[in-house]
């Protein structure tokens, strides 16, 4: 049987944004997650609207720490950004160092989260708005410390004979994940600090 | 960045003949022996009947359940079983239909099927495909294992709230059913990730979007409705479980909370869960239909459109499911149309389908024959739904076993009689052997008629009043002869699929030899041999058509370069198919498997204590590492 062939051989082996399969794992994932997100602020938004008693006597959420983290996080977009451009230039010192950045900026946000927690004016089990404040900061909190445990890993992982090749892939991934925690939190901070406040 | 040069002294499949290719990929993409071997495997042929045989074994526990139920209900003032263990059995049934059998044998087909159909080497994720597994066998596993210890969900499938609160069930019946949704759901969002990825970037070169078998545009829509609806359930699930472990209040109406949260959120969820449970289906009807027709599926556009669609409207219906909950009226009405609105897209494929074997020469194998049955069955379970899509006529019949005979009708027509066929269809290229066609006609008529004779009289039965979960009826109310009557259906029904695990078993051992392609059919995982090798292809195919089996024509093109001594396969471009990289494939490893466990051994503490989470989260994460940590230099290329 006659038969035509396609050559493959000279394609590359990794690239890099929605050319690779994890990118677009990566994008699932932040779907299902978001959904989640999304389906959270629902239930308190559906509980402020139908029961009279929601958040009856409750001492508005503290800015101090609210604030500062999302300074910080809103500015990691930055180094982010940089990170993921170095990867794809494949420039190791860029990535080594930004990796170190990046990890440090996450240390400091885990930091920020833990005395958000313990400043909290409400336990989650006074009433049904507390309930949801530890909720959406608990889910939140999950996402940041599971990426700044994963921006650890690869820093480490960069040093090491490994940083090379494709796991710049996987830097650049990283910092596309890192997008999906700094956005997932402007909704829930507008909701759950700036709306009881109108 | 392209490594070409360097790469170029390896052997690639152009450089060899087709005997020592065949075997030289074959032990490139094998999975070792002994114990370790088989627990790392990420070949998704063997993931994929793992997924299948589980969901079968759980089909029979469940259905061992449903007869159970049937004794006793068979005649009026039965005490076979008492009021306890019956609420027990049918929250079991419910669950296990649902979480453990409907939606991971969809799933199954899809991790063993969609790979070989799109025309790749294995599923994108292998590792995640073999941790979902594994999360979704000790899920089951516990759940059904506290029930052999007598700690027993009864509080139905929905496990609604505040009945579901600890006040009123006490005992840790409904955290057990709260975790094994956790499990479930984390393997579910798992493959359809996978699947996903898989239909996008992993199809064969010229396989663009309208060359998708319909198959697979099912199974793509079925993985984007679970990732839009699961993460309801998931969030649902872990609430009730922090109501009960740790006191949070987000559904005591006393401190701000609403027990119809839960209403809200479970049904979000459990809507599309029809869909995600049906849709599979669909998807092998569209492939058995073309097949025995001997003609692609008439309409494929439509038929495209109207499973986006059917996959949009799924969300909009959730709240049917509450019309007695006193919502306002424009909220009812609004749920009312969308409930009606989904009949048109299942509508059109109904036709579609129709006008497929209308217009083509139709064989009619046991496969068509449980399709046909589909029609009849699933068409009726379509029209009482329209019915209960009126608030009125719900209002009447709720929690009646009128809507029992509907949703087994759309449920069992839906996806049992496709699957069966399904079963019947795939065997051949599973095992090698075809199934025997004589067992499978009487098969079909025991099922027909059990599954009939069953569930029609419950029409009647919800008419005449008969409300659903009792566990006993009064010989004045006058039910007993037609419960009788479904009773006695329910045992052929049982009956057929006995015959069937026979026919499979004797099938296995000594069936007619199927080659690999005994139906004559299109799509590519009839191009290759009967059970697969490990690589599923020779030779990557390219495709030119939608039914690239039926071309006309000897020149088959096929791809040629990649890496016969590493697991090499070929990611494609998302809209044409047009090849773009060479990725590698993660090789088998035993670390999902340890992932699943220390995840099953983190989820099962949480149930007895929140502080699980804590100390199981680093046990986690150190073995996530290790699953991620290259291995070798050469990964890293």
């Amino acid at each position: 049987m006659a038969r035509s062939v396609i050559d493959v051989s000279g394609l590359p082996t990794y690239a890099f944004g929605s050319r690779v399969t994890p990118w677009w794992g990566t994008f699932s994932f932040c779907l299902l997650e978001g959904t989640g997100f999304a389906l959270g602020i629902g239930g308190y938004l559906y509980l402020a609207v139908t029961n009279k008693d929601w958040a009856k006597d409750a001492v508005p959420l503290s800015l101090l720490w609210s604030a500062l983290f999302t300074l910080v996080l809103v500015v990691s977009a930055l180094p982010n950004f940089l990170i993921k451009r170095a990867a794809m230039r494949e420039s190791l010192r860029s990535v080594r160092l930004l990796l170190l950045i990046m990890s440090a900026i996450g240390l400091v946000l885990i930091g920020l989260r833990i005395m958000e927690f313990s400043a909290l004016p409400v336990r989650w089990s006074d009433n049904a708005y507390g309930s949801f404040v530890w909720l959406l900061l608990g889910l939140h909190g999950v996402h940041v410390l599971t990426d700044v445990a994963d921006t650890l890993v690869l820093a480490v992982l960069m040093f090491t004979r490994h940083g090379t090749g494709k796991r710049f892939s996987d830097a650049e991934d990283n910092a596309f994940y890192w997008y999906f925690v700094v956005l997932s939190w402007l909704p829930l901070y507008a909701v759950l600090y700036w709306l009881p406040r109108l | 960045m392209s490594q070409a040069v360097e790469e170029r002294h390896e052997t690639r499949d152009t450089d060899l003949g087709d005997e020592e290719l065949r075997a030289r990929l074959s032990k490139t993409w094998g999975t070792a022996r002994g114990l370790i071997g088989i627990l790392s495997t990420v070949d998704h042929k063997i993931i994929g009947i793992r997924y299948a045989v589980t969901a079968f074994v759980f089909l029979l526990a469940g259905g061992i359940m449903a007869i159970i139920m049937r004794l006793q209900l068979a005649r009026p003032d039965s005490h076979f079983v008492d009021a306890e263990l019956y609420n027990q059995l049918f929250t079991m049934h419910g669950t296990t239909m649902m979480f453990l059998f409907g939606v991971p044998v969809g799933e199954a087909f899809a991790v063993y099927l969609l790979p070989l159909m799109v025309g790749t080497r294995n599923i994108a994720f292998p590792r995640l495909n073999a941790f979902s597994y594994y999360v979704y066998l000790f899920g089951g596993l516990m759940l059904w294992g506290a029930f052999a210890l007598s700690i027993r969900p009864d509080v139905g499938w929905f496990s609604y709230v505040p009945l579901a609160n600890l006040n009123f069930t006490p005992g840790k019946g409904p955290d057990y059913w709260a975790q094994m949704i956790t499990f479930t759901e984390v393997a579910a969002l798992a493959v359809s990730v996978e699947i996903v990825v898989t239909v996008l970037k992993q199809r064969a070169p010229g396989m663009t979007l309208d060359r998708i078998p319909l198959f697979v545009w099912t199974m793509l829509v079925h993985s984007f409705i679970i990732i839009f609806a699961m993460p309801a359930i998931m969030l649902a699930s872990s609430m009730l479980i922090m109501e009960r472990l740790v006191g949070t209040q987000f559904f005591n109406p006393d401190a701000g909370g609403d027990p119809l949260l839960w209403q809200h959120l479970f049904w979000f969820f459990g809507h599309p869960e029809v869909y995600i449970i049906f849709l599979p289906g669909t998807a092998f009807v569209s492939a058995i239909v073309a097949t025995f027709s001997r003609r692609p599926v008439f309409g494929y556009l439509p038929m495209v459109l109207s499973l986006i669609a059917i996959g949009f409207l799924s969300f909009g219906l959730w709240v049917h499911h509450m019309f007695v909950t006193g919502l306002p009226e424009i909220g009812a009405a609004f749920f009312t149309a969308s409930s009606m609105a989904i009949a048109i897209p299942n509508g059109v494929q109904i036709f579609c389908w129709i006008a497929t074997l209308w217009d083509g020469k139709p064989v009619l194998k046991t496969p068509l024959i449980f399709v046909l049955g589909f029609f009849f069955i699933f068409v009726a379970g379509g029209l009482s739904g329209v019915m209960l899509a009126s608030v009125p006529i719900d209002t009447q019949v709720h929690d009646t076993y009128f809507v029992v005979a509907h949703f087994h009708y759309v449920l069992i027509g839906g996806t049992v009689f496709p699957l069966v066929a399904a079963v019947y269809y795939w065997f051949p290229k599973v095992t090698g052997r075809l199934m025997d066609e004589r067992l499978g006609k009487w098969q079909f008529v025991l099922a027909f008629t059990g599954f009939n004779v069953t569930f029609f009289p419950m029409h009647l039965l919800g008419l005449h009043g008969m409300p659903r979960r009792v566990y006993t009826y009064p010989a004045e109310m006058g039910w007993g002869g037609l419960n009788l009557l479904a009773s006695t259906g329910a045992l052929l029904f049982f009956a057929s699929f006995l015959l069937m695990l026979y026919n499979m078993i004797a099938s296995a051992r000594s069936g007619a030899l199927a080659g690999d392609n005994p139906w004559g059919a299109d799509t590519l995982e009839w191009a290759t041999s009967s059970p697969p090798q490990p690589q599923n292809f020779d030779r990557i195919p390219c495709v030119t058509s939608g039914s690239p089996l039926w071309d006309k024509g000897d020149d088959k093109a096929v791809v040629g370069g990649l890496k016969v001594d590493e697991r090499e396969l070929l990611v494609t471009s998302v809209t044409e198919a047009r090849p773009d990289i060479r990725e590698e494939s993660p090789a088998p490893s035993i670390w999902p498997f340890l992932a699943a466990f220390a995840t099953a051994v983190a989820f099962i503490g949480s149930i007895y204590t929140p502080w699980a989470v804590t100390w199981g989260s680093p046990v986690v994460a150190i073995v996530l590492v290790a699953w991620f940590w290259p291995k070798t230099i050469e990964e890293n290329v």
